[in-house]
């Protein structure tokens, strides 16, 4: 290989000292780009803010307007406390069912417990949209199959649940996101040396004298962490609040600026205003959470020598604990699932019975399918996707290499550049990027390259984070070596560098596949026709009242990403991927 | 006192069968004792010491501690651990590090059935916290100790609740040399002062031989020797404890014959016939392995005299290595090659003949086999 190397090296002339400057170049653009990309959109949108909305020929003028409007208005403050109530709640939830799971998985001997990890990945790849359609269908006052068994069951005209409320929203949001408070929960709880709670045992500590004075001692800085990272999720939610709190008046920030765009003229200084605030909330999360996740550190001891994972026997609480997990498993997969099957086989929406069944029909799947912007927005989502995917992973993978590997002075910036995405919210991504592209011209706006562009910004951070992962394990010397044997700073990038933190790219790619096929709240604000995507056109199927189209397109849709989730594990045992 | 019958423990795997960690342990620990279960990695120490606890469910078997039982198949008794009232300190040391050095110590008291009063807790807290020499670092967060003071911590929160049994799960492991020397003799010292009943797991002989008044032997789940230690360094019961404890010359040979006034027997060997001893009754004809170990192979340059009662020999210096207080000799004699620790001032160059003598009572004769299964009863 030296040979080979060395061979390869002599005729171009490439001496050593002139490795740095033939990679800056490269470098260069990496980081221009991530600049671009992550900070372009944020000084336009507050650029914007500040501006009164184009009408016509007459052009933007600066003005203090959309704040006083946005701030000074007596709407904002029941805004911010809907807003604050929402996401308490969907988090408090969230957090609670699935730190139960955690604990269940982790320190019990419940049954088809093993079950709990794969189910828990299934909502996080069902879209959004589709998880609260199906719950519209399963728990609206009209059309909902609990209220309408609970009617016929008891012969009344009263509801028995209604989902258009803040406690429906709250109950939806809630449900959907508990499987990432479980993954959180279970990370921390793996983290946790048994021997620290075995220890409170041998000092004479009941079982529940443990767990709350020990084990809870030792998770609540994780319970504090997830906590502020669901509470961030929730407030930038935008299907949940869209779907079932607009029709009955209940706003939030998301669903206040997608108004605020969407009415006549459109307000685009305003939902700039709500923006900066939504910002504002969300950053603040993060920043807190970080401190509390530096402060936290120190707890995660986990011992080397003897780590034994700690089963306990619950006894008959097991079957309790089980009969948690099967109605869990029913609501947030089984009945979504189902009710949009059922629809899916309609003619029109009906509620189930034995007259409708007669007549299943698979007419909705061939007439969906027959819809020529199906075909293109599902082009075009799997086409976002893989390029932003790999686009995404290539651009952080370079990043984390001059972060970590490098000692140009400033690189810690980079770090926070590219991370700085996460702080915001899907929806104000969207708005920020229409705002830049259009005020900046040059006919991006209303092409697919502006969706890539949101695409790529908003999961750079995701690829940051599975890039530094494995960028720490790979030890420096593992490069030094191949420069030693003569390799070329892009050789050993390529042959070294690449191969090596192929598992995190790997796992990173799948990521950002999955979730960018999710992707509904930046989307919804920048496409035109022509450039939708799957989760698009659900939406508008939805908006139309096509029901029964929707349930049919929901289905298939669920299915390839069933069937793309299956490939992509084969696929990761192969290259051994571990998660981050 | 600690009486441990029968003990098995197993742990299912989830494939393939379980896997057996503790088989058939028994032993009994006087009250006082420092009782030490010593044996290489995986032989099932730290399974045994967990299945004292209660952290881990045997099998089968019974433990019994001052009369009380804990664990019986036979009466189907598992006492929950934190029912046992035995101070265990863990390999990691377990410090919580949401508390401070003085909560960690005074959890086991807080959490009492019958609890003392605020004052009470603090003066026994302090009392055990001066004991281990950590009284001035009380109210400092708990991970900011050093090792040997988290490792100190643990020992005084196993203390604190005045426990029955002490369990120590290699507390000096974790531990720099030095440290662990100077945290031997304070170990040492806590128990002899309070005349705790002790067991100790460790795989470090030398550490096992400096605290114990009694060492178990262990490998692949089972005992294989109990004694003190100076029995087990100078009788093992087999190849394996001889071989695990010190450094020790191997020679295979026969027996020749018994000789009834000196109660020794005679071994025909490589290096020619020696004199031995042996617990076991050896028959004439049956294959036998003898141990030496090195410094009780003395070396002389002049002749030595005559003496029906010494082991004689003679070989050839093939290597030396100096080590300050002593000299390793390889010497050669015949096909063997024998370990020789000797004095330094013994200076006989590589490639001299050299004079061998042995003491008989020091020439151990083994089973020939390494004979685990047969000494499992022991
Ligand atoms: N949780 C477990 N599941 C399955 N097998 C186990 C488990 N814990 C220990 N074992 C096995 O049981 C045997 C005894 O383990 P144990 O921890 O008691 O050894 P040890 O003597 O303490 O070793 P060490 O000196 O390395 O601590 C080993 O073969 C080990 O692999
Ligand atoms: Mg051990």
């Amino acid at each position: 290989m030296a040979m080979e190397a060395a061979a390869t090296r002599n005729p171009t002339g490439d001496r050593p000292e002139s490795a740095y400057d033939a990679r800056a170049p490269l470098l260069g653009v990496v980081v221009a780009a991530i600049a671009w990309l992550a900070l372009a959109p944020l000084g336009f949108l507050i650029w914007q803010s500040f501006m009164t909305p184009r009408v016509g020929s007459r052009p933007a003028r600066f003005t203090l307007g959309n704040f006083v409007e946005a701030y000074a208005s007596p709407d904002t403050l029941p805004l911010l406390i809907n807003s604050l109530e929402f996401a308490a709640g969907a988090s408090v939830l969230a957090l609670v069912v699935g730190a139960l799971l955690a604990w269940i998985h982790e320190r019990t001997n419940t049954p088809f417990k093993s079950m709990i990890y794969a189910l828990s990945v299934v909502p996080l790849v069902i879209p959004g949209i589709l998880f609260v359609v199906a719950w519209i269908m399963l728990a609206s006052p009209k059309i909902g199959l609990f209220n309408l068994a609970f009617q016929r069951t008891f012969d009344t005209d009263a509801t028995l649940v209604d989902i258009y409320s803040l406690g429906g929203m709250i109950f939806v949001d809630g449900l959907h996101y508990s499987p990432i408070a479980f993954l959180l929960m279970t990370a921390a709880f793996r983290a946790m040396d048994p021997s620290l709670e075995e220890a409170a045992m041998m000092s004479g500590a009941s079982t529940t004298g443990v767990a709350r004075r020990v084990t809870f001692g030792l998770a609540w800085p994780a319970v504090a962490a997830s906590f502020l990272i669901l509470f961030i999720r929730a407030i930038e939610s935008f299907e949940t609040p869209a779907l079932l709190g607009l029709p009955v008046g209940i706003e939030v920030f998301t669903s206040a600026i997608y108004d605020a765009i969407h009415r006549y003229p459109s307000n685009i200084g305003l939902a700039a205003a709500y923006a900066l605030l939504l910002l504002a909330l969300t950053g603040g999360g993060i920043w807190w959470q970080s401190r509390i996740a530096s402060r936290g550190g120190r707890y995660a001891t986990v011992g080397g020598k003897g780590f034994r994972p700690r089963v306990m026997d619950i006894g008959g609480w097991r079957w309790a604990t089980g009969g948690f997990f099967v109605v869990y498993a029913l609501l947030v997969v089984g009945l979504p699932f189902l009710v949009l099957l059922w629809s899916s086989l309609q003619k029109f929406y009906s509620v189930p019975s034995w007259a409708a069944l007669k007549n299943i029909t698979p007419k909705a799947y061939a007439t969906v399918l027959a819809y020529p912007n199906v075909a293109t927005a599902a082009w075009n989502s799997a086409l976002l996707a893989i390029e932003g995917a790999t686009i995404v992973m290539l651009l952080t993978a370079v990043a984390c290499w001059i972060i970590h590997r490098t000692k140009i002075p400033g690189r810690w910036l980079l770090d926070g550049v590219a991370s700085a995405p996460l702080v915001i919210p899907g929806l104000v991504m969207g708005l920020a990027i229409m705002v830049s592209y259009l005020s900046l011209g040059g006919g991006v706006y209303g092409t697919i390259w502006i969706m890539l562009i949101a695409y790529v910004t908003r999961f750079l951070p995701y690829g940051m984070r599975y890039n530094t992962t494995s960028m720490i394990q790979l030890h420096p010397e593992l490069e030094e070596s191949a420069a030693m044997s003569g390799a070329s700073w892009a050789q050993s990038f390529r042959r070294i560098v690449l191969p090596l933190l192929k598992p995190g790219l790997v796992a990173g790619w799948i990521y950002i596949v999955i979730v960018s096929v999710r992707e509904l709240s930046s989307s919804i604000l920048l496409y035109s026709p022509g450039t939708e995507v799957i989760s698009v056109v659900i939406w508008e199927l939805w908006q139309n009242g096509q029901y029964v189209e929707l349930s049919a397109l929901g289905v298939m849709l669920i299915a390839a990403l069933f069937v793309f989730v299956m490939a992509a594990q084969a696929l990761s045992r192969r290259f051994g991927v571990r998660e981050p | 006192m600690l009486s441990v019958k029968g003990l098995n423990t197993e742990y299912k795997t989830q494939k393939g069968p379980a896997v057996q960690a503790a088989r058939n342990v028994a032993f009994e620990a006087p009250k006082g004792v420092f009782f030490t279960l010593l044996g290489p990695s995986g032989c099932g120490k730290t399974t045994t010491l967990r299945s004292i606890a209660g952290l881990e469910r045997p099998t089968s078997g019974e433990i019994e501690a001052n009369g009380r039982v804990v664990y019986s198949s036979a009466q189907g008794v598992f006492v929950p651990p934190n029912k046992r009232n035995f101070g265990m300190v863990f390999q990691s040391y377990a410090i919580w590090p949401h508390m401070t050095v003085f909560a960690n110590a005074a959890f086991p008291l807080e959490v009492r059935k019958n609890r003392l009063n605020k004052s009470q807790i603090a003066e026994k807290v302090m009392k055990v916290l001066h004991a281990v020499g950590l009284d001035h670092l009380a109210e400092r967060d708990a991970t900011r100790l050093s090792g040997g003071q988290q490792q100190r911590l643990a020992l005084a929160r196993a203390l604190v609740m005045e426990p029955e049994i002490l369990l120590l799960d290699e507390p000096l492991s974790n531990l720099d040399a030095k440290l662990r020397e100077k945290m031997r003799f304070e170990l040492k010292r806590i128990q002899r002062e309070l005349g705790l009943t002790t067991i100790y797991v460790t795989h470090d002989q030398g550490e096992a031989l400096a605290l114990s008044h009694e060492i178990a032997v262990m490998s692949e789940g089972r005992i294989v020797q109990i004694g003190s230690p100076r029995t087990i360094y100078e009788r093992p019961a087999n190849r394996f404890v001889a071989d695990f404890i010190g450094t020790t010359n191997f020679i295979d040979g026969t027996v020749l014959g018994h000789d009834d006034a000196t109660k020794l027997y005679r071994v025909r060997t490589p290096i020619g016939d020696l004199l031995v001893t042996s617990d076991a009754p050896l028959a004439g004809g049956a294959p036998v392995t003898l141990s030496i170990r090195p410094e009780d192979v003395e070396l002389t340059e002049d002749a030595a005299p005559e003496d029906r009662l010494i082991n004689l020999s003679s070989g050839m210096v093939d290597a030396k290595v100096f080590l300050g207080d002593i000299v390793d000799f390889q010497v050669k004699v015949g096909d063997v090659m024998l370990l020789s620790r000797a004095h330094p001032s013994l200076r006989t160059p590589v490639g001299d003949k050299i004079n061998i003598r042995m003491d008989p009572l020091k020439c151990v004769a083994l089973p020939a086999e390494p004979a685990v299964a047969a000494q499992a009863a022991a």
